[in-house]
């Protein structure tokens, strides 16, 4: 027996020895020896969390399984997609509607899933356009973008969507502060302290998920940065960091980094919702589109808006206060329990925590250090919880998890710091690879963190992947944070950039998912639910063809009569009834689109054909074992041709007359 | 004079079909944690989309017998692919009709590559509607061999020895029943 252990233990001692030998150098070798069995998710096997995450200057949203970083789809928001056909298609092009036109491109930086109870509930998640201010709903049973609402008064609406615990808002506070819509904008540039402003709005969220705008508040001409809802305790409230206080209209870097302190704007809404009740909101004339995506008629609608109701804190007191942060603060972080603000000055040496019971108290005592536009500064010394002393460089957001730890990334210092909310002392700290900016933990917005990882998504990637030239995938890190240390465990590529991300446990989301769109509930006007309801229409120049689509052909695949000069209208039906059997639509020398047609779903092409001939249509997503069979021809006619409009599936004798050449 | 539609079976719908045979699909269908087997395409759960052939066959009482026959074959997979297929369902009846002991020895393991060839003979890789056939037509069917259809009093006939005595649409494509079962053609 003893003989056995014996040996055992030389392997053992061998074993180790083996593991140690094999470490490798360089930043890898922060990697510990368990993470490829903590990150490997087995074929067939599922992913614990759903991660959605930002895909930043591609206005994008794409979705990761954790641990595994495998990415499972990009969702299209806020930019047209040609892999979803998303704002090429006539069904979708309404989604991408501003007051200013047909925005093609954005920029989405930061996503809110939904809660109740100030619990990710896995309903809906949202996402903010930053450019083009605009914040989008995207249902997680069809993971598509539902509804896109611009927001008036506003420009670079970073400062958003950050959610409510009953997602009853979400928020959207400017960044750049500017002559409101129906100021007279036409002002010179240096005047921004007499005639630019800022504001942030409340956007209701109903119990089917619509949106609108309940009120703005107008503020002073600040840069609203980011922000959280209050919870628990300090359910009721937002809390908005803010940046340029000093006002500034050009070189920001230098000018907006005067003073020692900004701020972060603490809104009290409940109360803000009693002054809207009371009637104080002035009801301003803007325009901004309201755009919705049905699932039932399998098109978008897009409507302008004319209306907003603004709140001015002059008019409304106790519902607007500023508490001093130190230095440009950019994330401002509510803890699970909803006592701790977190603000994280990007130039500061220390991170503040704020205490709500304090702000409360400081607000009930008028313990004021003056005011700034009107607005009551609180006391920073009588609202600080404490700070955290020396606790890296360039503090940016701090996510929690459900044991009392924050958790704060460091962009100039690249790395993640773990730190107390109890007593602010630093447990630990892990590098980056390279220059983090936000981060997150499962549940880590919420009352309810799931904890486990942590994971950074980093602004530089330098020689972290193999390299493809000037231009590199963003990279993200996980990290194990389930014991006192963090381990680094995986590095996985991103779309776009990631700002922020959010992840959610799956279960919470998969049993809702929906397969098929039922072909007996589409309403869409130019279906053809069944082969023989398909046909070709002559409307003045307008030819609509209502086509089908079934394994493994179109009906109809032979169409005639189009004279050069028409605009023709491809509607085709995807008839099948079966999961993740799609199919695509394209004809030679579309200018726009192709298209991509889910099973029970109408979409439709606009094809104006610049040549006389004869055009092959395909499907252009692999459907089945005849997909390449999955073709058919129109014919285009001179313009003052005699040819009649004629369509087939299946006939084989010619039909038409010849064109005389 | 009635049109013959020639139905030509594709040689590259045939490679994939059979190099399908071999392939292990891992469609996840279990939870989070739960462990997935290497379970193919027919256990993908969804109750949502429409059935496809597999799963018609599975609910249908006349057709136990092949479903057996599927199993041992290792066609079931295979049918639950997109397809798209025609498929001829021979009844329960239709197996009893075979001289006695032909099944029993066909189910035999050696006798695999046999079973399986019979039942391509009864898959075409088209969803073919019952109003496409025609008299006289030929159909080109999985295992490589032809099939004749003839149309006698409104009955669709297949090889002058089975009957088509109902039809059921699948997901993937269309099950026609029938009460003969079909032979493939005797190799010269």
């Amino acid at each position: 027996m003893s003989k056995l252990s014996k040996l055992i233990a030389i392997i053992a001692v061998g074993a180790v020895t083996f593991i140690t030998g094999c470490k490798p150098r360089g930043p890898q070798s922060a990697v510990t020896g368990d993470a490829a069995q903590k990150t490997y998710i087995a074929p067939g096997k599922y992913d614990e969390f759903y991660d959605f995450v930002s895909g930043g200057f591609s206005g994008q949203m794409s979705v990761y399984g954790l641990p595994s970083g495998r990415l499972f789809r990009v969702i299209p928001v806020f930019s047209v997609d040609p892999e979803k056909g998303y704002g090429f298609s006539e069904e979708t092009k309404p989604m991408l509607n501003t007051s200013h036109g047909f925005v093609p491109w954005d920029d989405l930086h930061h996503i809110a899933l939904s809660e109740t109870n100030g619990i990710q509930d896995g309903r809906w998640v949202f996402g903010n356009g930053n450019n083009t201010p605009r914040i989008a709903r995207i249902d997680l049973k069809t993971f598509r973008t539902v509804e896109i609402l611009e927001i008036p008064n506003s420009a670079g609406n970073h400062s958003s969507p950050f959610i409510t615990e009953n997602s009853e808002y979400v928020v959207a506070g400017t960044r750049f502060s500017v002559p409101l819509d129906n100021a007279n904008g036409d002002v010179p540039i240096n005047t921004y302290k007499q005639n630019f402003k800022g504001t942030v709005s409340f956007i209701h969220v109903d119990t089917s998920g619509r949106m609108n705008i309940a009120f703005q508040i107008q503020t002073p001409g600040v840069n609203f940065d980011l922000a959280r809802a209050g919870k628990g305790k300090s359910h009721g409230w937002v809390f908005f960091s803010c940046y340029n206080s000093e006002k500034a209209n050009t070189l920001l870097e230098v000018n907006a980094s005067q003073r020692d302190k900004d701020f972060i704007m603490c809104v009290n809404w409940k109360k803000a919702e009693e002054y809207v009740k009371a009637g104080k909101a002035e009801k301003r004339n803007v325009a901004y589109a309201h755009n919705e995506y049905n699932d039932i008629t399998h098109s978008a609608t897009s409507e302008i808006e004319k209306e907003v109701l603004v709140l001015d804190p002059k008019n409304c007191p106790d519902m607007v206060y500023l508490m001093p942060c130190p230095k440009s603060p950019h994330g401002c972080d509510t803890d699970p329990s909803g006592e701790y603000i977190v603000g994280s000055g990007k130039l500061a040496a220390v991170i503040p925590v704020f205490s709500f019971t304090k702000i409360q108290k400081a607000i009930a005592d008028k313990n004021y250090d003056g005011d700034y536009d009107g607005i009551p500064v609180l006391k920073y010394e009588s609202v600080l919880h404490g700070e955290v002393q020396k606790p890296g460089l360039g503090p940016l957001h701090t996510e929690f998890d459900a044991d009392g730890n924050a958790y704060t990334s460091f962009f100039i210092s690249s790395e993640i710091v773990k730190w107390r909310l109890s007593d602010l002392k630093v447990v630990d700290r892990v590098p980056t690879y390279y220059s983090v900016g936000h981060l997150s933990v499962p549940g880590g917005p919420t009352r309810k963190p799931w904890g486990k990882y942590v994971i950074a998504y980093n602004k530089i990637t330098k020689d972290r992947y193999l390299p493809t030239g000037p231009e590199l995938a963003q990279s993200a890190q996980l990290y194990d944070i389930s014991g006192e240390k963090m381990k680094l465990l995986l590095d996985f590529p991103t779309i776009g950039e990631p700002h922020y991300a959010e992840a959610i446990p799956a279960e919470l989301i998969m049993k809702n998912s929906q397969k098929i769109f039922r072909i007996e509930d589409n309403k869409n006007p130019f279906a053809a639910l069944g082969d023989s309801k398909t046909k070709v229409e002559r409307k003045g120049n307008e030819v609509h063809c209502y086509i089908t689509a079934i394994r493994s052909h179109f009906t109809p695949d032979n169409i005639e009569g189009v004279k050069l000069g028409d605009i023709v209208y491809f509607h085709v039906t995807n008839l099948e009834q079966d999961w993740d059997i799609p199919h695509g639509f394209a004809v030679k020398g579309a200018n726009n689109a192709e298209l991509l047609i889910m099973p029970g779903e109408t979409q439709t092409l606009a094809w104006k054909p610049d040549r006389i001939g004869v055009f092959p249509i395909y499907c252009t997503d692999f459907c089945s074992a005849l997909h390449q069979e999955m073709q058919g021809y129109i014919r285009v006619s001179a313009p003052g041709s005699n040819v009649p409009i004629t369509y087939s599936t299946g006939k084989t004798e010619p039909a038409g007359p010849v064109a005389a050449k | 004079m009635k049109k013959i539609i020639q139905l030509i079976a594709i040689p590259i719908a045939i490679f994939l079909f059979v190099s399908c045979n071999n392939e292990k699909q891992t469609n996840a269908n279990t939870s989070a944690t739960e462990a997935n087997s290497d379970a193919g395409q027919a256990n993908v759960k969804d109750d949502a989309s429409m059935k496809d052939i597999v799963k018609i066959a599975v609910g249908s009482s006349d057709h136990t017998t092949l479903v057996a026959a599927l199993k041992q074959a290792d066609l079931v997979d295979v049918l639950a692919n997109p397809g798209p297929f025609t498929v001829f369902a021979p009844t329960n009846a239709a197996f009893d009709k075979l001289p006695k002991g032909t099944l029993d020895d066909l189910m035999k393991p050696e006798k695999k590559a046999d079973l399986q060839n019979i039942l391509q003979y009864h898959v075409t890789t088209s969803a073919l509607k019952i109003d496409y056939f025609k008299d006289g037509q030929t159909i080109g069917m999985v295992n490589g061999d032809n099939l004749t259809v003839s149309v006698k009093g409104g009955k669709i006939i297949l090889n002058n020895s089975a009957t088509i005595v109902g039809s059921v649409e699948g997901s993937n494509g269309m099950v026609h029943i029938i009460d003969g079962v079909l032979l493939p053609p005797v190799k010269k």
